[in-house]
Parts: C-alpha cells; structure tokens; sequence
C-alpha cells in the first residue's frame, strides 16, 4: 500500500483515460471534446513515463515528447479549422456537421 | 512514504480536475480544470524523475496549449451553456471501462510476458542530460521530423485562422460592418 509500484502508474493511467473516453463519447460541443482528448493523451504519458521509470529506459520518455509534439500541432490546426468553421455557421456543436445526410 | 502521500494527493486532485473538465456545462470552468489538471500531471512527472518532462509539460500545456484554447475561446461564444448528448449512460461508462481495459492489456502484456529489455538504460548522469544524450543519437530522425510538424502545424494555423486578418472591426463603422456580412453570407449560400 505505501510502497508505490507501476501498478499504481498504470491503474491512475487507466482512470485518466476512462474519464477521457466518456467526456469524448457525450460532449456535443467541439471546443470540450479537444480537452477530452487532451485528457486521453495525458493519461497516455503518464504510463509511458512511468514504465520508463521503473525498467530503467529512456524510450518512454521520448515516446511522451513526440505525443506532446503532436498534442500541440493537432491543437493548431484543429483550431485554425474550428475558428473557420464558427466564422462559417455561428455554431461549433457536432450536430450541424451532418452536411452528408448518414 | 511521501511519496505514497504526493502520489495518492496528486492522483485525487488530478482525477478530480478532469472530472470537473469532462462534467461541467461551462466552458471556462473545463478550461480552468483542463490546466490544473496539466500542472498536477507534471507532479507525477517529477516524482518519477522525469524532470525535463515535467517541466516540458508545464510549459508546452500549460504555456502554450491552454494559452492558445484561451485565445481560441475568445472566436467562440463560450459564456452559454453547453448541451449534451442524451445517450444511454450505462452503454457510454461500459464502453469507457472497456477500452481503457484494453490500453491497460496493451501496456502490461510486454510487462507480464519479460518482454521488456532496457534498450537505452541510464548512464548515471542528470536526467536532462540523458535525455539530451538519446534524443540527438538515437531519436535524431524523428526529432526532426517532430520539427517538419510542428512547422508545417504553425503555417496552416496561420493560414486558416489568419483569413480576413488586414480588416479591423473596431476601425470601420457600422455600414462597411454590415455591407462585409452580407457578402460573406452571399458567399456561403452560394
């Protein structure tokens, strides 16, 4: 119990990403499903940093710098889209980008 | 024995934070949570010794992510409430649980199997400077192409958010404001 191992890395990990999965499987709005998938990527850090830790390697550490590399330009381009599609239609909710009728 | 103590503070606080973030109905309250939550993911950073990590992750999330969905925010009409999917509750938390059960098998089934050698084990230096000694050795590659990204990132923000930048609202009055929006919607029903 108060001796913290990589169970207890993993099983945080897991929670950060159950709670991640739920805010991106019932946000409506576009802005707060980003932030849900912020939460999944961070959760995902999390366990690499610390099985990186606990076997004595670096590759996770690296693999949890190119996440947040990618974490950052997903966030820029989604941006850029999101504030082009709000200039476009005055709503950033899911249910309006149903243009192709499925 | 503290670090029992700073784990379990920092897991409840964090849990916490991204509750907050994926329940709350105002957007500026889950952005507010979204960065608390950042800074006390990057406590678990350094309790695990990970040191440029956490202070990676408090700069690049907390510095420039948070700063640019707070600028962000500023184009969207965030004060209103935000709606909700009316789904099945019980089919959104099970399917949830059930795949990040799965991440868990994936990252614990190496673990379980010894699978998992020590490709770049520490040499004994500070962790910045190990860092430092795998990612312009055997990470060369992908560090630049993480570069060519982020480039190419930073130009299509520009492009698609930096339309119609030469025009300023607050210098014209309000005919021209109104003359430029009636074009604008000829353009989209068009």
């Amino acid at each position: 119990m108060m001796e913290i191992g990589l169970n207890h890395y993993l099983v945080l990990s897991t929670i950060l990403f159950a709670i991640g999965l739920v805010g991106v499987m019932r946000r409506k709005n576009l802005l707060l499903l980003f932030f849900a998938t912020e939460i999944l990527l961070n959760a995902v850090n999390i366990a690499f940093a610390a099985i990186s830790h606990y076997y004595g390697d670096l590759t996770g550490q690296m693999f949890a710098f190119f996440v947040i590399a990618i974490a950052a330009s997903e966030l820029a381009v989604g941006l850029g889209l999101l504030i082009v599609w709000f200039k476009r239609h005055g709503t950033i909710d899911l249910d309006t980008m149903t243009s192709m009728r499925g | 024995m503290f670090e029992a103590i700073a784990f379990y503070l920092f897991a409840f606080l964090t849990i916490s934070m991204f509750y907050i973030t994926v329940t709350t109905s105002q957007a500026l309250h889950a952005l507010t949570a979204l960065a608390a939550g950042m800074i006390f993911i990057s406590a678990f950073f350094f309790i695990l010794g990970a040191d440029f990590l956490g202070a990676i992750q408090i700069i690049v999330y907390t510095g420039a992510v948070m700063a640019l969905y707070a600028f962000g925010m500023m184009f969207f009409d965030s004060t209103r409430d935000v709606k909700e999917k009316q789904g099945n509750k019980f089919i959104v938390v099970g399917m949830a649980t059930v795949a990040a059960v799965l991440v868990v098998a994936i990252f614990s089934a190496p673990i379980l199997s010894d699978n998992i050698v020590a490709l770049y084990p520490s040499v004994g230096a500070g962790n910045t400077q190990e860092v430092g000694m795998v990612l312009f050795t055997k990470y060369l590659i992908p560090f630049e192409v993480a570069a060519v990204m982020l480039l190419v990132a930073m130009v299509a923000g520009i492009v698609l958010a930096g339309k119609k930048m030469d025009l300023s609202l607050t210098l014209m009055n309000k005919e021209e404001i109104l003359e430029m929006n009636e074009d604008k919607n000829k353009k989209v029903l068009s």
